[in-house]
């Protein structure tokens, strides 16, 4: 069944042209990577889904519900969660207090015992940590913490923008083998990332940004194997000038 | 013996100093905001007092709730109407529209109330404290101590309470609070109800030991710029010790140099501030 579909997502910020023609499909129970190098649009298109910037075209379904220009706090609350890029934690306040913002949208407060739990059982680092303020984190206790923060609202789907950016390759195994483990336990995942390997690798599908548009897509393992997008992402060029991107037009 | 006396007095002073500049500094903590108008709150909420007292009897706690509340109200309109607004115009937009909001409640005040001063009718708190042999009325021992506890009640409120961080949440990262499901424009509502009905029962506070007329909302607002200024913006308990600092000041530059030279004394100090320490006693460098 498909969960999320976006059909032709146009964003201008002004006059700049934030995403021109982006389509993608999430299925249920499934990790989607949305591939693409620093400004190809992939921040944009989850903002637009999350309902943080107004699509100017095209339109976002959501369970059969078209959800395109609903506001962020609506959005979340039908279960379809963003963890934004630079993870964005309160850092003035405490760890707990950043997990229970999570669960600001919970209909039911009676989870939020349960949700706690499960959080501080999954890093047990944040139980440590859970009274010192967000903003005296490291790297890789911000990067759970974000992630505890996004499943204390329950989500159906969660999507994480560049999750590995500015992690040890220690932490970022460890990052994987968690979104690993969640997706086993039903968790549908829509993951922006720059960095491809890791990403192909949990990924069942994946689309390739470029320049604001959906260039390519295919099974994870197939893309994996792709000239192009080899080209597009580790910048190895096949010849002088290939990898260079063209200007939008 | 008379020395202590005029300190504890310039402290019971300025802890209601410090509850109406606390929901000044609330507001700007909360949206970069400066609220022209909230002298005027305060002095609304004398006059709610006033009306309370006058229609309907009861003490202290009526009529300073009930100023509480009526402020509150006002407080989440003058949001809702007019600050949601203007809130993404230019800085100057932003200035006119709290300032003519000043002038319209200062003079409709004017136009109801008359430019004669007022005071609440004998309420039942009166009489005199004799602690140690310093004398403290009643009126002013309750107001204070009051003004205290509200002003703490507040700081409780923002930093222990799901509600308040969901309030800091919003002025630190207000995308990031929306993608919590949060909807800033309610928090924002509440923190201009918190900051007019904190402004509305320190005006109630006032209003049983002092009379005033409808012009006393520009001296308040004043004093709530050099207090908010003082403790550095946003900081709730800065402006609670600031506010204790202004009252004990005031109350002993009126003691040694006369009572008119209380706010040259502290407006010279807090340029003198200024100029040594721009951010405020605890505001951010």
């Amino acid at each position: 069944m498909t969960e999320l579909r976006v059909s032709h997502l146009k964003v201008h910020y002004g006059d700049l042209i934030g995403v021109s023609d982006v389509s993608l499909r999430v299925e249920a129970g499934s990790i989607v990577a949305l591939l693409g190098s620093n400004g190809s649009g992939k921040t944009t298109t989850l903002n637009a889904i999350a309902g943080l910037v107004q699509p100017s075209g095209g339109s976002i379904e959501w369970r059969g519900e078209t959800i395109t220009r609903q506001p962020a706090y609506a959005i979340v609350a039908k279960g379809l969660a963003l963890s934004p890029e630079g993870w964005r934690l309160f850092v003035s306040q405490t760890v707990e207090q950043n997990l229970r913002l999570g669960a600001a949208v919970l209909a039911d407060k009676s989870r939020m015992a349960a949700l706690f739990e499960r959080v501080y059982a999954m890093f047990p680092r944040l139980t440590e940590r859970r009274h010192q303020l967000a903003g005296t984190l490291s790297g890789g206790e911000r990067q759970m913490l974000a992630l505890g923060r996004a499943l204390m609202s329950e989500p159906r789907l969660l999507m994480l923008d560049e999750p590995s950016l500015g992690l040890a390759p220690g932490v970022v195994e460890a990052l994987y083998e968690t979104l690993d483990r969640l997706h086993k336990e039903g968790l549908t995942l829509l993951l922006a990332e720059q960095s491809i390997p890791l990403a192909l690798d949990i990924a069942d599908y994946a689309y390739v940004l470029q320049t604001g548009r959906t260039v390519l897509e295919g099974k994870g393992a197939d893309l994996e194997k792709n000239e192009q997008v080899q080209e597009i992402y580790l910048g190895i060029a096949t010849q002088p000038g290939a990898g260079d991107t063209p200007r939008p037009t | 013996m008379l020395l202590a006396q005029v300190i504890v007095g310039g402290l019971l002073l300025g802890a209601i100093y410090a509850l109406f500049s606390s929901g000044l500094t609330l507001i700007w903590g909360m949206m970069n905001f400066i609220n022209f108008a909230h002298g005027e709150f305060v002095m609304l909420g004398m006059y709610v007092a006033l009306l309370v007292v006058v229609w309907l009897g009861g003490g202290p706690a009526t009529f300073g709730f009930a100023a509480a509340f009526a402020l509150f109200v006002l407080g989440v309109i003058v949001y809702a109407s007019l600050i949601r607004h203007v809130m993404r115009g230019p800085m100057l937009a932003q200035i006119l529209s709290t300032f003519g909001l000043a002038l319209l409640l200062r003079y409709t005040a004017f136009w109801i109330f008359s430019a004669n001063f007022v005071s609440l009718p004998q309420v039942s708190l009166s009489g005199t404290l004799n602690v140690g042999g310093i004398l403290m009325p009643v009126p002013q021992l309750v107001a204070g101590v009051a003004a205290i506890a509200l002003t703490l009640g507040l700081h409780l409120l923002l930093t222990r309470t799901t509600v308040g961080s969901q309030l800091l949440a919003v002025a630190e990262d207000r995308n990031a609070a929306m993608l919590m499901g949060i909807r800033p424009d309610r928090m924002q509502a509440l923190a201009w109800g918190l900051a007019a009905g904190s402004a509305g029962i320190a005006g109630a506070l006032m209003a049983v030991s002092y009379p005033w007329s409808p012009s006393v909302g520009e001296t308040f607002g004043l004093t709530a710029f050099v207090v908010v200024t003082l403790g550095g913006f946003g900081s709730v308990p800065g402006a609670m010790y600031a506010g204790l600092i202004i009252g004990l000041i005031q109350a002993l530059s009126a003691y040694w140099l006369g009572p008119i030279y209380k706010d040259i004394v502290v407006y010279a100090l807090f340029a003198a501030l200024l100029w040594l320490r721009p951010q405020g006693l605890m505001g951010k460098a």
